[in-house]
């Protein structure tokens, strides 16, 4: 059966969600996501679903499962890419995601997690500077 | 463009709510929906078609254009057989909490359609049908 | 009304061509139809109306038999209104048929007088009902014309503005009703993802009221924001406002507001981890100009 990969990078682990998803390949997520962290002591999960144009109930309780489970074994998520009209859907339906937190983009994300100054952020804030 | 003005498709697994969300999508985009209505309405369908299946034991989805005038629309039909809603009443009202309820999340359904209107009683099955106007 | 449709059927031709001569007499408006294309519309609706006359239910213009003359009318009504006709010369279309069908029906049933009223009556209640299609079409047209020209001038007047790196502001001007601020809101979400921007500020220092729907609307946006990983910051804040929203009972813990569009900027400056810093004063500043000009050495 296919399966949404999941990747490795250093103490991260990466998903990239890109199929319209069913029920059954969600719940295979959340299992990988938990067996992957306590496998590789990962301290980091970013889930990026900027490809995602459809997050109903189910798959937004899948990504707060997700973050309250690898919460509970020490490692914090980061949800990327939400498009806006998801983001609009999802507060009219009620849902807030709680204990998800999210960011813009992957490199917004990596750097919510491991900080800003661990140079993810192509800065360009030193070229408007000297103004 | 789908020749039909009407389409049925089955809602028997986990399988055929993807494909059902995909039919609306497909629909939507034909009739030049916003992607924003799109999204909602797609929304709407998918939760709709897993209450059927979850709740209803399985049934079916029908979707049709719809037109008033000059405005047009798309009505989706999610009917089943399976054990109804003795309380619509209640069943409307947000029943799920974020996190681990297993409400039927018909509440938020409805915020995300322009017409809602449920069919339902216990042991006779369940229909509900929605319209979004372009 | 099979009787009816007997006669259009038998004296078609007849009708078409007297038709057409009494609407050049008028109303044609040649500069903006072609005589063809008219004679082409007359024959559609004449051949659409003997169906629906022949039709199950022809009593009932609602009805299916009636949905083809129906169509068409609809169709060539908002046609028409999109090409500048009023809505008395869409309606004339199908009035003007009259004269040349009583006519017809005049001759045809002229032994039978009681069969004569009947058939002229049954003719004009249709003509009516199927005039008023036309202008039921007609304004439905417009208004839909309008609406759009609304929301282009909505997504016009509300431009979206970057600040600076990762930070936009939506200054809002005029008021807000529910269907502008939702235009807004989605254009502004677009702009935070497409500038990458995570802070997104909100000024409302010109907007005279916001009543509940319209501040559901800006928390809602604020929300979806979060859910995308921006955060939204108010400002421009009256006091009239404030007041407003304190009776309305609209919680705004979550929501960060400053008065003025400057101090939300600094503030969105601040949590992105910037400061605005003044750099060293040159040696020109430092004398001033009442000292001179600077000399080669000094400078």
């Amino acid at each position: 059966m296919e399966r949404i990969p999941v990747l490795r990078m250093g103490s991260l682990l990466l998903i990239t969600i890109q199929v319209d998803m069913h029920d059954k390949l969600a719940l295979q997520l959340q299992d990988d996501v938990t067996n992957r962290i306590a496998d590789w002591g990962s301290r980091g999960v970013l889930i990026d679903i900027s490809s995602l144009e459809i997050v109903d109930s189910f798959i937004g309780r899948m990504l707060a499962n997700i973050a309250a489970m690898s919460r509970v074994l020490g490692a914090e998520t980061v949800v990327v890419g939400m498009q806006p009209a998801v983001a609009i859907t999802l507060v009219e339906l009620g849902m807030s995601l709680p204990g998800v937190r999210t960011a813009l983009s992957v490199e917004a994300g990596m750097e919510l997690l491991y900080g800003a100054g661990a140079g993810f952020r192509t800065g360009s804030d030193d070229e408007r500077a000297e103004a | 463009m789908s020749e039909q003005k009407r389409e049925t498709l089955p809602l028997k697994n986990s399988n055929d709510v993807v494909l059902a969300r995909q039919k609306v999508r497909q629909w939507a985009m034909e009739l030049h929906f916003t992607l924003v209505d799109q999204t909602k309405l797609v929304t709407a369908a998918s939760e709709l078609a897993r209450n059927t299946l979850d709740h209803g034991k399985g049934g079916s989805m029908t979707i049709e254009q719809t037109r008033v005038g000059e405005r047009m629309g798309l009505r989706l039909t999610f009917e089943d057989q399976g054990p109804g809603i003795p309380d619509v009443e209640t069943a409307l009202r947000d029943g799920f909490t974020t996190g681990n309820g297993m409400g039927l999340g018909l509440g938020g359904s409805k915020r995300l359609v322009n017409e809602f209107s449920i069919d339902s009683a216990l042991g006779k099955g369940t229909r509900v049908t929605v319209v979004r106007w372009k | 009304m099979s009787d009816l449709a007997e006669i259009i059927s038998r004296n078609e031709d007849q009708i078409r061509a007297e038709w057409i001569r009494d609407m050049s007499k008028s109303t044609q408006r040649a500069d903006l139809i072609s005589k063809t294309e008219l004679d082409e519309q007359c024959g559609t609706l004449l051949k659409a109306v003997i169906a629906g006359l022949r039709s199950k239910d022809s009593g009932n213009i609602r009805s299916d038999g009636w949905a083809q003359a129906r169509e068409f009318l609809e169709g060539i009504s908002a046609s028409r209104a999109r090409q500048g006709f009023s809505p008395t010369e869409v309606a004339t279309f199908v009035l003007s048929l009259k004269q040349p069908l009583f006519g017809v029906i005049r001759h045809d049933l002229a032994k039978n007088q009681d069969q004569l009223f009947e058939l002229l009556w049954t003719a004009t209640e249709l003509l009516d009902g199927l005039a008023l299609v036309t202008t039921e079409s007609f304004s439905t047209t417009r208004e839909h014309l309008i609406l759009r020209q609304q929301q282009e001038l909505l997504e016009l007047s509300t431009p979206v503005v970057k600040l600076w790196e990762g930070v936009l502001a939506l200054p809002i001007i005029g008021t807000l009703d529910s269907e502008r601020t939702q235009v807004v809101m989605e254009n502004l979400l677009q702009t935070v993802v497409s500038t990458n921007s995570r802070f997104a500020i909100i000024d409302i220092t010109g907007v005279p009221t916001v009543d509940t729907l319209v501040a559901q609307h800006l928390l809602k946006t604020i929300t979806a924001a979060r859910l995308m990983g921006a955060e939204c910051i108010i400002s421009g804040v009256r006091p009239q406002i404030a007041q407003t929203i304190v009776h309305l009972g609209i919680n705004l813990e979550d929501v960060m507001t400053r008065a003025s569009l400057a101090d939300a900027f600094g503030l969105a400056l601040q949590m992105s981890g910037r400061a605005v810093v003044r750099k060293a004063v040159s040696a020109a500043e430092s004398r001033g100009i009442l000292a001179g000009p600077i000399t080669k050495q000094e400078s």
